[in-house]
């Protein structure tokens, strides 16, 4: 194994916060404002890492476990998920299944710590969450698996790395449709803004930032380094997709890939400045359309 | 000029409308999508290139962009301004569940194309005749489920759409005088169905076909 192997886990580790920096300062600017710091949740996340933890009398050990359980789940599919080109660090046939169930897991135990603190709030938030990643899941599962047919592997950094330009030229429509299907995912996994807002607390529309309500201090901190990285490995695949850049040669790979992945965010941040957060029943279309994108994709792909 | 991907780019674009028709509330969109549908298909006869004479497929491709591009939305936008009816409100079958019906149907003219014995092999890619089968199932699929008689007109013209792809698909050459009385009869049924609902709105305030069998005296 090759030291470049390491370069895709890396930058998701090291770089996952900033990428929320460039959406957040993408999201200022079109509100006027001058914005947060780039590096604002390197800051919050030592804040948090520094204090204490309070615990309900009524919640058992699996609200103190969900976060870490999360992250430590969200951690491993980092170390699947390619860069462009660049491979994971670790791909066998079949990784494919391992990334999406462990990002169920992932969100399963962030339930369950929802559900575990008792708070109806809470309870209702989970719901939705598990709602919506019902409808999410077989858009994701779908897409990937036109990726696995056209790179006749089931491995996530093979069919990512098989993304190239003549496959673009040759199965362009297909990839077109996988392109937008994963980013209403990227959008509905990540509570970004046609189908939740990240920044409201205290709304009764919103979906995933309810459930981590009670948590505080490092808990606090897994959440958010957490759903980080979360973006960052959806991000990643889509950018992957939409960049063919397979130069073989490391550096440039890696340097063009994050050249996407900052302007990935620019337009994330663009979306969410210019669209209103859809209506709590209209989402399910949104979802159910990104679905029918993914099958139509598949049945191009296979026929 | 036979582009395959650009045939395939058409025949998905077509499929994408379709979607949007039965996924949307908005009768506007639903008419800017018959719109862009009547355009798309309509330039197929260029792409597939199998007439021995150039000028008549670009003839046909002008009529028929004129007619289902431009004059039918402009018509059927009209009418929608004038009864003042801006919404799909509750269709018998909703949206989610229209969405996944035209899947089906999707999967099963696909089905049905590939097992199906045609007089001849279809031209330009394989998926033609399925594309053009799915689309006459989408636009029958709104007539039936959509209540404002806009719904309707709009279902006849992609049904109208799709047997052009189909027939586009399985016959090389029609004559062109054939394809313009096509043509000729699609627009007089939508002039005319839009004086019919434009009159009844003005008669009876709304445009609800399942209140229509209530009209007498």
């Amino acid at each position: 194994m090759d030291a470049t192997a390491l370069l895709a886990p890396l930058a998701a580790l090291v770089l996952a916060p900033l990428f929320l920096g460039i959406i957040n300062r993408t999201k200022a600017f079109f509100a006027g404002r001058h914005g947060q710091p780039l590096f604002q949740l390197y800051f919050d996340l030592q804040k948090l890492l520094g204090k204490g933890a309070t615990y309900s009398r009524t919640s058992t050990w699996i609200v103190r476990g969900g976060p870490i359980i999360g992250l430590a789940a969200l951690m491993v599919v980092v170390l699947l998920v390619p860069l462009g080109g660049l491979s994971g660090l670790v791909r066998f046939p079949g990784d494919l299944l391992l990334f999406a169930y462990l990002l169920s897991m992932a969100r399963f135990f962030t339930v369950l710590a929802a559900l575990d603190v008792g708070s109806s709030f809470e309870g209702m938030g989970a719901s939705r969450e598990v709602f919506f990643s019902t409808l999410t899941e077989p858009t994701l599962m779908l897409s990937l698996a036109v990726l696995a047919h056209q790179s006749h592997s089931l491995s996530l950094s093979s069919a990512l790395g098989a993304v190239t330009v003549t496959s673009w030229l040759q199965h362009g429509t297909s990839l077109v449709l996988v392109f937008v299907a994963l980013l209403v995912v990227c959008l509905a996994e990540n509570a970004r803004i046609p189908i939740d807002d990240p920044n409201t607390h205290l709304e009764l529309t919103m979906i995933h930032e309810v459930m981590v309500l009670d948590h505080g201090g490092p808990d606090l901190a897994f959440i958010l380094y957490g759903s980080a990285l979360k973006l960052w490995i959806f991000a990643s695949l889509v950018v992957g997709l939409v960049l063919p850049v397979r130069t073989g040669v490391a550096f440039l790979d890696l340097g063009s890939m994050l050249l996407g992945m900052g302007l990935l965010a620019i337009v994330l941040g663009c979306i969410e400045s210019t669209m209103a957060r859809l209506r709590l029943l209209r989402v399910p279309n949104l979802l159910v359309g990104a679905t029918t994108l993914a099958t139509l994709a598949l049945v191009l792909a296979v026929r | 000029m036979n582009h395959p991907s650009l045939i395939e780019a058409v025949l998905v674009t077509v499929v994408l409308t379709n979607l949007q028709l039965l996924g949307s509330s908005r009768l506007k969109i639903c008419i800017h999508m018959v719109g862009l549908q009547g355009i798309v298909a309509g330039l197929l006869p260029v792409l597939l290139d199998h007439e021995a004479n150039p000028l008549r497929a670009w003839l046909l491709v002008v009529g028929s962009v004129a007619i289902k591009g431009i004059v039918f939305p402009k018509l059927l936008l009209r009418v929608l301004r004038d009864a003042g009816v801006c919404r799909e409100v509750e269709p018998f079958v909703g949206y989610i569940l229209s969405l996944l019906a035209a899947v089906s149907a999707l999967m099963f003219s696909l089905w049905m194309g590939s097992t199906l014995v045609l007089p001849q092999a279809p031209v330009g890619t394989t998926l033609m005749a399925p594309v053009g089968f799915t689309t006459i199932l989408v636009g029958l699929l709104v007539i039936i489920t959509r209540r404002k008689a806009i719904s309707q007109v709009i279902g006849y013209v992609v049904v109208e759409n799709g047997i052009y792809i189909f027939g586009v698909a399985l016959v090389g050459g029609v004559p062109m005088l054939v394809e313009l009385g096509v043509l000729m009869d699609a627009f007089v049924a939508v002039f005319l169905m839009g004086i019919a609902v434009y009159k009844i709105s003005r008669e009876f305030d709304h445009i609800d076909v399942d209140r229509l069998n209530r009209m007498q005296g």
